[in-house]
């Protein structure tokens, strides 16, 4: 238990992505079978101790503590598993640290009626790191900054092979991962997941810019419409059904009505959206849908899910990734006519002869539910990860609004001395008749490191107030915002909420009562 | 027939200067300046300029010369541990703190009564100072900077390893250590020496005159070096020590890639870290946790307890629970976070 500890309380404090690659990879060097599997389990979410809440753990310090004590200290330290770890009384004596394989196995057995006695039998037996890590580790949510995604990255770092292989494998593996360790060891042959719907790494695209539509012959490219929902692949392998997000999170349980639709046997490649009366609807329907564990009725009533499709990774057995887009494109015509699939369609193409009439194209469609245009080389095979060059995306030019600077707030890591994130604000009419700016949303990156130093400068010479890292600064500097779209929120005070907000100019030069006013971005609303 | 010893109560107040012990006219750590002052260690919300008559021992009256050159004080009278000296009625003993170097509690004894002062201390482990000493009284006037069940101090020892295994693993870096300028930063460079670092290590120029004063009053901590000059190239791979106001602000753009580190108690909640951009918090401590007030206060045996400052209310509950009398002394003047 006690390197898992170290690890925990290193990652929890640690700010930057490399860091953490480097923290993480040195553990898994470091620590045997089977605990390194579990922690990695634990980390990806993939450890869940059903008989164990939290209540249980604070009814055990308060068996231990004063409870007055137990109060006070709760309110100071704000957490209560920290509370807990922090105020647990040690037992005189020699106890050996279990580890963590020990922990799993023994909370894995425990049931409702046995887990207290068993949970307060380790806490004796640990310190307060370790406490800190077991209380955590047991009532679910270690909520340190690491995603399943980065865990595979350092996985990937640490035996030296590529993560696209990582993540084929993961879905058809269970923890502690022995025999994946094995192979990243170098020890055993690489685990053997073929038959199954695990997510396969997808294919995402550059950023379109000028210099590349020089150099891009417009005749070897295909056009079709980026779809503003989230990229997806469906897939379904040897009876099961799996819908994975772009970065291999498993949604399936949100998404009940597409996983029924998928009686076939095939990997495909598209866009999740809400379609309604055969008309794709705007990016906010679809977004009541994610992040949900269970779904209702009536969400499946009100927000119909639909996948528009992109491209064919296998039909049935055979491995279509190394043929050419174009063949590609043919099989998935020809697999959509045969199957038939209720709650998919084909994502039409673009005719376009140069790059003039694709972006007259580009910026003249009206549709909402349309972000822009991806533009594909005929002859690219489906290739894992973001390579330069075969696929790009030439999304519609952002939106953007004058803002007022109000709040800064120090970054983190290498941007710890700066004042880098940025809360700016909208005016709207005041309640003594005037006008006040009410705060539209926060952004912490569009900037030049040139400018981030002066903003900075900025923030320091002109703060009114301070509440921790957070500086408040007098109303007078205007931030060209750009955005996606903007929808309603019901939890920010303004009622709005942007989708990409970035600080697209640093506008010195305009007087901040000239800055827009919320009903403007209101109006923009897509619903 | 011999006569009863008066109560403590009746020979010590709270005044908004300080705690007065009025048979002698002195005050203990006082917060604006007085005619006749026992100072109990060099911390600036303890040992402030401008007092008359100043009684300390001789490290601390060197650290108030360093900091305060002329205003240290108009007259000075040293004193060492286990010394003793009368100011009216009243005799006055300096023991040993264990807070900081030439920290000292103060041994009151009046007409058979004894009160004993702590000032700030700890009963952990540090190379620099001379440890604690517990001595038996009526009323124990302690500290609770602590005084919460939650303050658990682990082995400074501990701390230091895990400092010291991440510079193994992060070689391109710099390791920014946050420490107070007196006693954190030499106890920490003191607990890396024991460790078995012998590399230099690298100051703020904030912290150079106080770690030499250490060097000069017979601490032996190695060799360090300012960072003034040094370009960041030469700066990969060492530790860094600066002032805590210094570790998430300008002055650290200098430092390749820093590793924000921070030795204090007040790393053992990690709101608090977190607030500070700390990367690597070292729970390293000068004050008594929880347990080590506790223990103290059953060992100087005292059937009274008065507590001067920090999380008074939490220590005052606990040891009215284990029988002994209890009370919060409202003093002005102390810091939560000056010494830590």
């Amino acid at each position: 238990m006690t390197p898992f500890a170290e690890l925990i309380e290193r990652l929890v404090f640690c700010p930057s992505r490399n860091g953490k690659l480097r923290l993480l990879a040195d553990y898994f060097a470091r620590v045997p079978d089977p605990d390194r599997g579990w922690a990695l389990a634990a980390l990806t979410g993939g450890l869940d101790f059903p008989a164990v809440k939290a209540g249980v753990v604070r009814g055990l310090a308060v068996e231990r503590v004063d409870p007055t004590l137990f109060g006070w200290s709760y309110d100071y330290v704000g957490d209560l598993a920290e509370t807990v770890s922090l105020i647990w009384p040690e037992r005189p004596g020699p106890n050996r640290v279990p580890t963590l394989g020990e922990v799993v196995e023994t909370m894995q057995t425990a049931n409702r009626s046995t887990a207290p006695a068993l949970v307060a039998g380790l806490l004796d037996a640990l310190d307060a790191n370790e406490r800190f890590a077991l209380l955590k580790l047991i009532t679910g949510g270690m909520r340190i900054g690491v995603s399943a995604r980065l865990a595979k990255v350092a996985l990937a770092q640490f035996g030296k092979v590529d993560t696209a292989e990582i993540e084929e494998l993961w879905h058809g593996l269970t923890p502690p991962y022995e025999d994946l360790f094995g192979w990243l060891d170098g020890n055993a042959p690489k685990p053997n997941v073929e038959e199954t719907a695990v997510f396969r790494p997808l294919m995402l695209a550059h950023p379109m810019e000028e210099g590349d539509r020089a150099a891009a012959d417009p005749s070897a490219y295909r056009a079709e419409w980026k779809w503003d929902g989230i990229r997806v692949q469906v897939a379904a392998r040897g009876g099961e059904r799996r819908l994975y997000s772009r970065t291999g999170d498993d949604i399936s349980g949100a998404f009940p009505d597409i996983t029924e639709a998928m009686a076939f046997d095939a990997v495909l490649d598209g866009e999740l959206l809400v379609c309604q009366d055969g008309e794709i609807q705007s990016f906010n329907r679809l977004q009541q849908r994610l992040n949900r564990k269970k779904v209702t009725g009536r969400m499946l009533d009100e927000h119909p899910a639909w996948v528009r499709l992109y491209d064919i990774l296998f039909d049935g057995d055979e491995d279509m990734r190394s043929l050419a887009f174009d063949e590609r494109r043919q099989r998935l015509e020809a697999w959509i006519e045969r199957e038939g699939p209720s709650r998919m369609d084909l994502s039409p193409m673009i005719q376009f002869s140069d790059w003039q009439g694709l972006d007259d194209l580009r910026t003249s469609t009206e549709n909402s539910a349309i972000e822009g245009v991806m533009v594909k080389r005929g002859d690219s095979p489906y290739v894992a990860g973001r390579p330069k060059g075969p696929w790009y995306k030439w999304k519609r030019a952002p939106q953007t609004l004058d803002t007022v600077l109000m709040y800064a707030q120090r970054g983190h890591g290498k941007r710890s001395s700066f004042y880098s994130d940025f809360t700016f604000g909208a005016w709207r009419p005041a309640e003594d008749g005037g006008r006040e700016l009410v705060p539209v949303g926060k952004a912490y990156f569009g900037f030049t490191d040139e400018e981030l130093a002066q903003l900075d400068k900025w923030v320091r010479a002109n703060t009114t107030d301070r509440f921790g890292p957070v500086r408040a600064v007098s109303q007078e500097l205007v931030l060209e915002v750009a955005f996606d779209s903007v929808s309603h929120s019901t939890r920010h005070k303004s009622g709005v909420a942007m989708r990409f907000p970035r600080i697209s100019r640093i506008r010195w030069d305009k007087p901040a009562s000239e800055a827009d006013v919320l009903e403007t971005l209101e109006a923009l609303i897509a619903d | 027939m011999a006569q009863i010893p008066p109560h403590p109560a009746s020979w010590l107040r709270v005044t908004d200067r300080g705690l007065h012990v009025v048979p002698g006219d002195l005050y203990v750590d006082p917060a604006r300046s007085v005619d006749r002052a026992v100072i109990t260690h060099g911390h600036a919300d303890h040992a402030r300029p401008g007092n008359r008559a100043v009684l300390a021992t001789s490290e601390t009256l060197a650290v108030m010369d360093a900091r305060y050159g002329n205003d240290a004080a108009k007259s000075k009278q040293a004193l060492g541990y286990g010394q003793s000296v009368d100011i009216g009625d009243v005799s006055v003993r300096l023991v040993p703190a264990g807070h900081v170097l030439g920290s000292a509690q103060v041994v009151l004894d009046y007409r058979g009564s004894r009160a004993v002062v702590s000032g700030d201390y700890k009963r952990g482990l540090d190379p620099t100072c001379t440890p604690f000493e517990p001595v038996s009284c009526d009323v124990f006037i302690t500290e609770a900077t602590f005084g919460l069940p939650v303050f658990r101090h682990p082995h400074a020892g501990d701390e230091v390893a895990k400092l010291l295994r991440s510079v193994g693993l992060f070689p391109d870096r710099a390791h920014l250590v946050g420490v107070y300028a007196l006693g954190k930063c030499q106890r920490v460079i003191a607990l890396l020496r024991q460790a078995g670092y012998d590399r230099p290590l690298y100051l703020h120029g904030a912290l150079i005159a106080l770690t030499e004063l250490y060097g000069e009053l017979g601490v032996e901590l190695g060799e360090v070096r300012p960072v003034a000059d040094l370009t960041k190239e030469e700066l990969k791979g060492e530790i860094v020590l600066a002032p805590p106001s210094a570790i998430a602000d300008r002055w650290s753009r200098r430092l390749p890639d820093p590793v924000v580190c921070a030795a204090s108690g007040w790393m053992r909640v990690r709101q608090r870290a977190r607030q500070r951009g700390v990367e690597l918090p070292m729970i390293i401590s000068d004050h008594a946790d929880w347990d080590e007030l506790l223990r103290t206060i059953d060992e100087v045996d005292a059937p009274e307890v008065w507590v001067t400052h920090g999380r008074e209310e939490a220590l005052v509950h606990q040891v009215t629970l284990s029988g002994r009398r209890a009370q919060a002394l409202s003093l002005v003047g102390f810091e939560e976070d000056a010494a830590e």
